[in-house]
C-alpha cells in the first residue's frame, strides 16, 4: 500500500494517482517533515476524529480550550530551548536552505532586529517627535 | 541634545536584565553552519570569504601561529559584523564599549606575549631591543619598548571603542543638523544630506577595516611570539 515518497523541487510531497501524502507533525522534526504516501481508501481508518488537546496545533484548539492548551504547553528550560530551536529551523529551512535563497532571507532577519531595537528605545525615541508640547 | 547623544550608547537593560547579552549573540545567528559539501547560497558566501580571509591573514604563521586561526578567524568575524549591524537604525553596538574591547584585548595579546615567553624566551626578550641601537641608548630604548609592549592592548582596545564611537556620534550629529536645517534654508539641508550618505559609506568601510586591523594586530604579536 504504501509507496516510496516522489518529492517535487517545491519540497512540497507528491504522490501518484491514487495515493495521498501522509506527514509527520513537523514540530517533532525541525522542520523537515517526514512523509509517506497512503491509498486514498483508507480515509477513514486514518483520521483522528479525537487528537489529543496535547498535541493540537494552535490553530487547531478551539477558544474555550486555549487556556489548558497554554497550560499544558512545556515552559522547562529544554522545552523553551526546543521551541526556540523549531523555531529558527522553521525560518532557515523556508528561507534561506533553498536552492535560490534571496536576499530576503536575510533582510527580514535584520528589518525585525531593527523594529525591535525601536521597541527598546521607544522611551527615549518619544521626546524626539515634532511637537509643540512633549 | 545633551542627554540625546549619548542614551544610545548605553547598555541596554530591560526591566532590570541585561538586554545586551542578547545583542552580544544575536550575530551568531546570522552565521549558520552546514555539514554538507554544496550548501545553500547563503552558507556558501560565508564559507568562500572566510576561505579568502583565512588565507590572506594566517599564510604568514609558522605551524604553531596557524593553531590561532580559528580565534581570529572568529574574532573577525564577531568584530566584522558586530559592528556592521551597528550602521542599523536605532540598534546597539557592543563594541562601542571599552570594556568589551578590553576583554577582547587584554587576553589575546597576554595569550600572545606568555606564549612567546614560555616558549622562545630568549628571542621574546630581544624584542625589547631594535637591532643596530648605538650602546648608550641601549637603557632608554629598553625601556621605550617595555613601554610600548605594554600600551599594546590598551591601544588595541580604545582604538577600537574610539573608531565606531566617533563614527557613530558623528552620525548622529549631521543626521540631527540636516533634520534641523531643513526648515531653514533647504540647500544647507542638500549639502548636510550628501554629507551624511558620504560619512555612511565611510563608516560600513570602517566598520570592517577595524574587525581587520585589530585582528592583523593580534596576528601580528602572535607572529613575533611564535
Amino acid at each position: 500500500m504504501n509507496q516510496p515518497l516522489q518529492r517535487s523541487v517545491g519540497g512540497e510531497p507528491v504522490c501518484s494517482q491514487g495515493l495521498r501524502p501522509l506527514c509527520s507533525a513537523e514540530r517533532e522534526t525541525l522542520g523537515v517533515r517526514e512523509c509517506t504516501c497512503i491509498s486514498d481508501e483508507s480515509d477513514g481508518l486514518l483520521e483522528f476524529c479525537d487528537v489529543p488537546l496535547k498535541e493540537k496545533k494552535l490553530l487547531e484548539v478551539k477558544l474555550g480550550e486555549l487556556p489548558s492548551w497554554i497550560l499544558m504547553r512545556d515552559f522547562t528550560p529544554s522545552g523553551i530551548a526546543g521551541a526556540f530551536q523549531r523555531g529558527y529551523y522553521r525560518y532557515y529551512n523556508k528561507y534561506v536552505n533553498v536552492k535560490k535563497g534571496s536576499i530576503a532571507g536575510l533582510s527580514m532577519v535584520l528589518a525585525a532586529y531593527v523594529f525591535l531595537n525601536y521597541c527598546r528605545s521607544y522611551k527615549e525615541l518619544k521626546h524626539e517627535r515634532l511637537r509643540k508640547y512633549h | 541634545m545633551n542627554e540625546n547623544l549619548f542614551t544610545s550608547f548605553i547598555t541596554p537593560v530591560i526591566l532590570g536584565l541585561p538586554l545586551v547579552t542578547l545583542i552580544v549573540l544575536f550575530p551568531s545567528l546570522l552565521f549558520p553552519t552546514s555539514n554538507r559539501l554544496v550548501s545553500n547560497r547563503f552558507v556558501t558566501l560565508q564559507q568562500w570569504m572566510l576561505q579568502l580571509v583565512s588565507k590572506q591573514m594566517m599564510s604568514i604563521h609558522n605551524s604553531k601561529g596557524q593553531t590561532w586561526t580559528l580565534m581570529l578567524m572568529s574574532l573577525i568575524l564577531f568584530i566584522g559584523s558586530t559592528n556592521l549591524l551597528g550602521l542599523l537604525p536605532h540598534s546597539f553596538t557592543p563594541t562601542t564599549q571599552l570594556s568589551m574591547n578590553l576583554g577582547m584585548a587584554i587576553p589575546l595579546w597576554a595569550g600572545a606575549v606568555i606564549t612567546g615567553f614560555r616558549n622562545k624566551t630568549k628571542a621574546s626578550l630581544a624584542h625589547f631591543l631594535p637591532q643596530g641601537t648605538p650602546t648608550p641608548l641601549i637603557p632608554m630604548l629598553v625601556i621605550i619598548e617595555t613601554i610600548s609592549l605594554f600600551i599594546q592592548p590598551m591601544a588595541l582596545a580604545v582604538r577600537l571603542t574610539a573608531n565606531i564611537t566617533a563614527g557613530h556620534l558623528l552620525i548622529h550629529l549631521i543626521g540631527g543638523a540636516t533634520l534641523a536645517l531643513m526648515s531653514i534654508s533647504t540647500t544647507t539641508a542638500l549639502i548636510t544630506f550628501t554629507i551624511l550618505i558620504l560619512l555612511t559609506i565611510l563608516e560600513f568601510a570602517v566598520a570592517m577595516i577595524q574587525a581587520y586591523v585589530f585582528t592583523l594586530l593580534v596576528s601580528l604579536y602572535l607572529h613575533n611570539n611564535t
